[in-house]
């Protein structure tokens, strides 16, 4: 019998044998290695030359990253006196500036604040285990825009409502609003509860613009590196994720005609061209488009610009949300007597947006990148800092430390982005199926 | 009074009222933005409409080296800085597609590749390239990698045909002689042929399943016939090679540093976008496809053939469209280190010069929008092609 050929140490009863341990080709790190590396011949190949490719690569970045690393410098000489590798002694001289651009430095203080108060009012809407997120959400959404403007920007100056003879006026309006919100409510009258407390939230929100948290003014033009790129990519994302909404509600009102032409037309135009030609339009076009003794600066016009590119884009994600929804919700909810908009807002769009997430936050990720864009149109974002650094004679021959630096900073924003959009999908997904 | 409460709940008559007021709206923001826009005009002293086209540009738009469409700076007009903008444009995102469908192709492989190695390569390369802005990638390669190159008189040199310098590539130009015509009928001869071929190999695979390699067979016939056609005619191509002559190279075609650094940032990064649909495309295929051809006992270069690529394809190309599209548009991101493409040369300095920015951002505007409708249509033909034939 084979079984005692092989073990002749001791004979067992016809199925009494104990399990043996497989052979050890068949298991462990052996068997791991055959099945993933090593299966057949041009995969061994294959093996090999990546394992190289990684070993040409791998370890002399690492030596520059960190290896030969040169952290204290006040110039390029400092540099070129270290060990030969990366100098971030260039990244952390001119940290302020990378960070804050032209910001006074006095004042640095503001979008630290704007900062610190988005990412207490962000983390706990974002991550699900956090209880309160209405709490949260609320004043993240109908206060901080606000309060960041003042924040970052000063006051602005608005002649209607900075005026303090017509202050009175207002501030009679703003009670009337708010009493005819208030008897909406008692009425149970919609109409006059919607109208009465958004148009003095409106109203409130333009008075309190012209005075802000009495900071200086602070001129856009002063905006620069991280802080400009997150401005940009945080307000055309506040921005577009509406704009898309409706343009793309508009797309699909077949029975408006005009509505959906007109939306179609503004979808296209924008997603046929390049960003840098919306952007080229908005500087060059924009203030011909403005009568005389208007006009904008270069952060508003690349914000306008992004805003509908981004806008159109966003349009086509949710377009794709609204069509994946069967006719019969939307049957459902007219049935229930529903009018247009409860069913649109109510029924319709939450479960559209929550399919199309990816889409979204994909878009977001762009509009990140894209960001990078207006250096051509002039603005100091964080790329244009570093171009201009390593121009700098004090620092000439970095540009591998300032673009790696660039670079991770964009990777980790990025990233960060889309495995959170990936962990959201997932857990939207789970829900489903029970 | 009742009977206009009635009017105003009668859903034909909101509608209509609605996009009355629409109309409305738009029109009048159209008057305002004309009435606005001649005001100033007039106040800038510009004058609206397409004549300055017709003026002299007086500037070069294009490096001498690549000035392909005889750009001549005394009597050129900005009509021909457009064509020489389109003229750029184009050789950029053409060769652009063609590379970056090749490295996208075979990264979307490597990256289903059971090799963990080889499989980890691929990922690292599609999520660097896609978390950092092109723009960075096309500073990075600019900036760090082909300026960091040889000067002229130390040039890589290949095979002493293309010398490779921080720069520019200096490579061989074909001279326009009789040799060409025939050229390109041997190449409409054996794409006729190809044709042919394909419909008789077609045939015969469905009546009677006998298998011939059409894709081999033609590319060897677009090989061979033009050559068969030129010894036949005695003519033979001449190329003008690049020769150093001082301190430059003189003879053949220079494609400047910065085309050769857009066109890598191009493929790199596009590349990585198509890697991600061709690996999605591959895996839409369902794993009951590959054991119903292993079934009826296919060769694995059969399933790939048969089963995998056609239905793949399907999945593939409406993302891989898109992405051309990208690629053609962010070429236009070339004026951030000086290639002379459109937006540069058109859209920046012909506006500075004559101030006509309207008409200009109209022009580029619908350059590009014709060319995204030409890939769409082009690539939807495609489609159609490749798409479920139901019967």
């Amino acid at each position: 019998m084979n079984l005692n050929e092989t073990n002749t140490a001791a004979t067992y009863p016809i199925g009494q044998h104990p399990s043996m341990p497989p052979p050890a080709a068949e298991r462990g790190i052996i068997k791991w290695l055959n099945i993933n590396l090593f299966n057949t011949w041009y995969n061994s190949i294959a093996t090999v030359l990546g394992l190289y490719f990684l070993y040409l690569i791998i370890p002399p970045a690492f030596d520059w990253v960190l290896g030969s690393a040169t952290w204290e410098a006040s110039s390029n000489k400092d540099c070129r006196a270290g060990a030969g590798g990366a100098c971030w002694g260039f990244i952390r001289a001119r940290f302020v500036l990378f960070m804050y651009g032209f910001y006074d430095a006095e004042s640095i203080w503001r979008p630290n604040l704007a900062g610190i108060l988005l990412v207490a009012l962000a983390i706990p809407v974002l991550v699900p285990k956090i209880p309160g997120t209405r709490f949260f959400a609320i004043p993240l959404i109908f206060l901080y825009p606000w309060l960041a403007i003042s924040l970052l920007v000063g006051p602005i100056k608005i002649t209607l409502f900075s005026d303090p003879a017509f202050l009175v006026l207002w501030i009679v309006l703003i009670i009337s609003l708010v009493f005819l919100g208030f008897r909406g409510i008692k009425t149970n009258n919609l109409a006059k509860r919607g109208l009465g407390f958004s148009l003095a939230y409106v109203a409130i929100i333009l008075i309190y613009l012209n005075w802000g948290l009495g900071l200086a003014p602070m001129e856009t033009n002063r905006f620069g590196g991280l802080l400009l790129t997150l401005v940009l990519a945080i307000t055309s994302i506040v921005v577009s994720l509406p704009l898309g909404i409706v343009l793309a509600l508009g797309r699909r009102a077949e029975s408006l005609p005009v509505v959906k032409y007109f939306c179609i037309g503004v979808i296209e135009l924008f997603r046929a061209v390049p960003l840098i030609t919306v952007l080229f339009m908005a500087v060059n076009m924009i203030p011909l488009f403005l009568p005389q003794g208007y006009s904008f600066d270069n952060l508003v016009m690349a914000l306008i610009g992004l805003s509908i590119f981004f806008g159109a884009y966003m349009a086509e994600v949710v377009r794709g949300g609204l069509q994946a929804i069967p006719k019969g919700q939307f049957e459902a909810a007219a049935s229930i007597g529903l009018n247009y908009y409860k069913s649109t807002g109510l029924v319709v769009l939450p479960q559209a947006l929550k399919i199309v997430i990816p889409g979204i936050v994909n878009t977001f990720i762009a509009m990140t990148k894209d960001t990078s864009l207006v250096m051509i149109i002039g603005l100091f974002d964080i790329l244009m800092i570093t171009k201009s650094s390593i121009t700098d004679a004090k620092w000439l021959g970095l540009e591998w430390e300032g673009y790696a630096f660039v670079g991770l900073l964009f990777w980790v924003l990025c990233f960060s982005m889309s495995r959170y959009s990936q962990w959201l999908e997932r857990r939207l997904d789970t829900e489903r199926r029970n | 009074m009742n009977r206009i409460a009635n009017l105003w709940y009668d859903q034909n008559f909101r509608h209509l009222f609605f996009q009355v007021l629409a109309v409305l709206a738009i029109a009048y923001f159209g008057y305002f933005l004309f009435d606005n826009t001649s005001t100033n005009l007039e106040r800038l002293n510009i004058k609206p409409g397409f004549d300055f086209m017709n003026e002299i540009a007086g500037f070069m738009p294009t490096t001498d080296g690549m000035n392909l469409t005889g750009f001549d700076l005394n009597t050129s007009t900005h009509k021909d800085v457009f064509i020489v903008g389109i003229f750029n444009t184009l050789l950029l995102a053409i060769v652009g597609i063609i590379l970056a469908t090749i490295l996208g192709f075979v990264m979307g492989i490597l990256r289903l590749s059971s090799n963990l190695i080889i499989s980890f390569i691929s990922s690292a390369y599609v999520e660097g390239m896609r978390n950092i802005p092109l723009l960075l990638w096309i500073l990075i390669w600019y900036f760090g990698v082909i300026l960091a190159g040889p000067n002229v008189r130390q040039s890589f040199n290949i095979f002493d045909t293309a010398f490779i310098n921080k720069r520019y590539i200096a490579v061989p130009q074909p001279l326009y002689t009789d040799a060409i015509i025939f050229l390109c009928i041997g190449l409409l001869i054996a794409l006729v042929a190809a044709i042919f071929l394909r419909n008789w190999a077609k045939k015969r695979l469905d009546t009677e399943g006998k298998d011939f390699p059409v894709f081999l067979t033609s590319a060897a016939m677009f090989l061979i016939i033009p050559y068969i056609l030129l010894a036949i005619s005695g003519n033979s191509i001449s190329w003008e090679f690049p020769v150093l002559k001082g301190f430059n190279y003189i003879n053949g075609i220079q494609l400047p540093a910065s085309y050769v650094a857009m066109l890598m940032a191009l493929v790199f990064y596009t590349g990585a976008y198509i890697a991600e649909v061709v690996r999605a495309g591959i895996l839409a295929v369902s794993s009951g496809q590959l054991d119903a051809a292993r079934s009826i006992g296919l060769r694995e270069g059969q399933i790939s053939r048969f089963v995998v690529i056609p239905q793949a394809l399907r999945v593939i190309i409406p993302p891989l469209t898109s992405q051309y599209l990208n690629l053609t548009k962010n070429s236009s991101l070339a004026i951030a280190i000086g290639y002379t493409d459109l937006v540069n040369v058109f859209t920046g300095i012909s506006l500075m010069q004559t101030g006509n920015a309207l008409e200009i951002i109209m022009l580029t505007m619908a350059f590009y929008a014709s060319v995204s409708i030409l890939i769409s249509i082009f690539m939807n033909w495609f489609n159609k092609h490749v798409a479920i034939v139901e019967r």
